[in-house]
């Protein structure tokens, strides 16, 4: 690790304080920061640990949703008896990635802004746009087997790894955002993540000096929640496809469909066109057929990772009969 | 206790320099080489020690970052005169072959049955809701962040079945 200064913030404007200086990095858990300290791929001067300043609680809001502070640990949010009880796609996704001792580390904003697992990103011997802009895609071309499908752009074909956050995606979560000048802002999960485009070192919204405070759930909705994550093994691997499933059936029909999908792209996938064919029509496999269509529309493999498209489709219709199966 | 980190119930002054892992400070600065360094990069658990009660990776946390925590390590759960159940364990059970991943092992299946004890759940569970045994299908989930390159997987199984089987949840 190069050097760099230690100091432990102890407020939200500590922290904020922190963050606003160049080359100042946070770490929380740092179980995706140090990581990369090792291998040179961050080289903070400053770093800021935000791990004392009072944010991992994790309350009822005043409509039952839930506030899951920005230090709450992916163990102490799987476990909660809410989160269990009214939003178990949520727990779910926790529990299937990592490991345990990762998970007893891995905070709510570490998991969000943790970096995409390609190769030639965590390699500093190699050209990558999002480490080194300009330097060119390794992956494009190479080994891409993490890859993204969908929404990728000539810059890079990153995927965004973690699973929470296409749990929160599918949930219509909210990430609240403590700015530099302590105001807040607010910003749907389904938008906190970019797309790679021209930028593709912007991984997400947040601006030089801001930082997450914490993760809103919106009040429970009655419905079956399925987490579905295929991977290489078993267990503690990550997501080659990856869905979450918030659905209701009513009168035989689709009342509620929300999902979202990881392991696709830079971000957790969400197409709301998807919901608006699925609800109110009659659960099928040609349904399930379109809704395929509809998510895998413009999908492209560039090699190693061309098997997801078809994966994709087949995990879409796995979980959708196997949540209407549940649901019914 | 500034500037303190408390292992095995000793306090030890933070090390100078904060790019210090907890795993470093362990084996170099305190000599507890117990602890083992398998990848350094969180994807072996062979640095699993218990830190205020949670099992965690020692290999991907600054020292800094645990001032004034609890950290108890292989050394802290037994010795050879007194071995802990686990450690008795896995020597009647052959829960080991070279034995490098064993101290990383018995520290996480420590804490695995206190989390089974307390209803967390795992991805192995059929329910979110309690109460958990420690199955073989729960066990082999559970404890799927500590590796074994020697394969000794089944006897690390049988080890940690038998004691949770002899002692009641606490
Ligand atoms: C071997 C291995 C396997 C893994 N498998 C999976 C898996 O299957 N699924 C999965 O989802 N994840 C997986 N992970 C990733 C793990 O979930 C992340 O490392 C973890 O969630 C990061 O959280 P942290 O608190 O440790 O973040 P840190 O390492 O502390 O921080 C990560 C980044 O987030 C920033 N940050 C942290 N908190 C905030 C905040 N409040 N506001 C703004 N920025 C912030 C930091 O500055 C840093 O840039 C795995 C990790 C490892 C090492
Ligand atoms: S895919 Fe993105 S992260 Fe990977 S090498 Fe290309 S630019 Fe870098
Ligand atoms: S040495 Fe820490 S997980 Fe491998
Ligand atoms: S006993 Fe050799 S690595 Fe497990």
């Amino acid at each position: 690790m190069r050097p760099f200064q230690y100091q432990r913030a102890h407020s939200i404007s500590d922290a904020s304080a922190i963050a606003a200086l160049p080359e100042a990095m946070l770490i929380a858990g740092g179980t995706n920061l140090l990581d990369m300290m090792k291998l040179q791929v961050a080289t903070p001067s400053q770093l800021g640990d935000i791990g004392r300043i009072g944010l991992d609680g994790i309350q009822d809001t005043s409509d039952r949703g839930l506030r899951i502070g920005a230090l709450a640990t992916n163990t102490a949010t799987a476990v909660h008896p809410r989160v269990r009880a009214d939003y178990p796609v949520l727990a779910r996704a926790i529990l299937a990635g990592a490991t345990q001792q990762l998970r007893n580390k891995a905070t709510t904003g570490g998991n969000l802004c943790q970096r995409t697992r390609c190769y030639y990103f965590m390699n500093v011997d190699q050209p990558c746009n999002k480490r080194d802009p300009g330097s060119g895609c390794g992956a494009i071309g190479g080994v891409n087997k993490l890859h993204a499908v969908l929404g990728t752009s000539d810059q890079c074909i990153a995927t965004y790894p973690g699973d929470m956050a296409v749990a929160l995606t599918a949930l219509g979560a909210k990430v609240v955002i403590a700015k530099s000048d302590g105001a807040e802002r607010t910003v749907p999960v389904r938008d906190f993540h970019l797309l790679p485009g021209d930028t593709p070192w912007r991984d997400n919204v947040l601006d030089q000096g801001e930082l997450i405070v914490a993760v809103t759930l919106p009040p429970p909705v009655a419905a079956t929640q399925l987490y579905r994550k295929v991977r290489e093994r078993s267990s503690y691997a990550f997501a080659l496809v990856s869905i979450a499933a918030v659905i209701a059936i009513d009168d035989g029909k689709f009342a509620r469909a929300d999902l979202a999908f990881g392991g696709l792209a830079h971000k957790p996938w969400h197409d709301p066109r998807i919901g608006e064919l699925l609800v109110g029509a009659a659960p099928s496999p040609a349904l399930y057929d379109q809704a395929a269509d509809l998510l895998l529309e413009g999908a492209e493999g560039h090699g190693d990772n061309d098997f997801k498209i078809p994966l994709a489709r087949r995990t879409l219709h796995a979980v959708l009969a196997e949540a209407v199966e549940k649901a019914a | 206790m500034p500037d303190e980190l408390i292992v095995n119930g000793t306090p030890h002054p933070l090390p100078q320099d904060p790019r210090v892992t907890l795993l470093d400070f362990l084996r170099h600065d305190l000599g507890l080489t117990g602890t083992k360094k398998g990848c350094d990069h969180g994807q072996c658990g062979a640095c699993t020690v218990i830190v205020n009660g949670l099992r965690i990776n020692s290999c991907l946390t600054l020292a800094a970052m645990h001032e004034g925590h609890q950290v108890t390590t292989i050394e802290g759960l037994g010795i050879a005169d007194e071995p802990s159940p686990l450690q008795r364990a896995f020597v009647e059970h052959d829960g080991f072959q070279c034995g490098y991943c064993t101290p990383g092992q018995i520290c996480s299946a420590t804490a695995m049955l206190d989390e089974i004890a307390n209803g967390w759940p795992s991805d192995a569970s059929e329910t979110l809701d309690g109460p958990f045994e420690a199955s073989g299908a729960e066990i082999r989930e559970r404890m799927s962040g500590n590796l074994c390159r020697c394969g000794a997987y089944a006897n690390i199984v049988a080890a940690i079945r038998h004691v949770a089987e002899s002692e009641p949840a606490a």
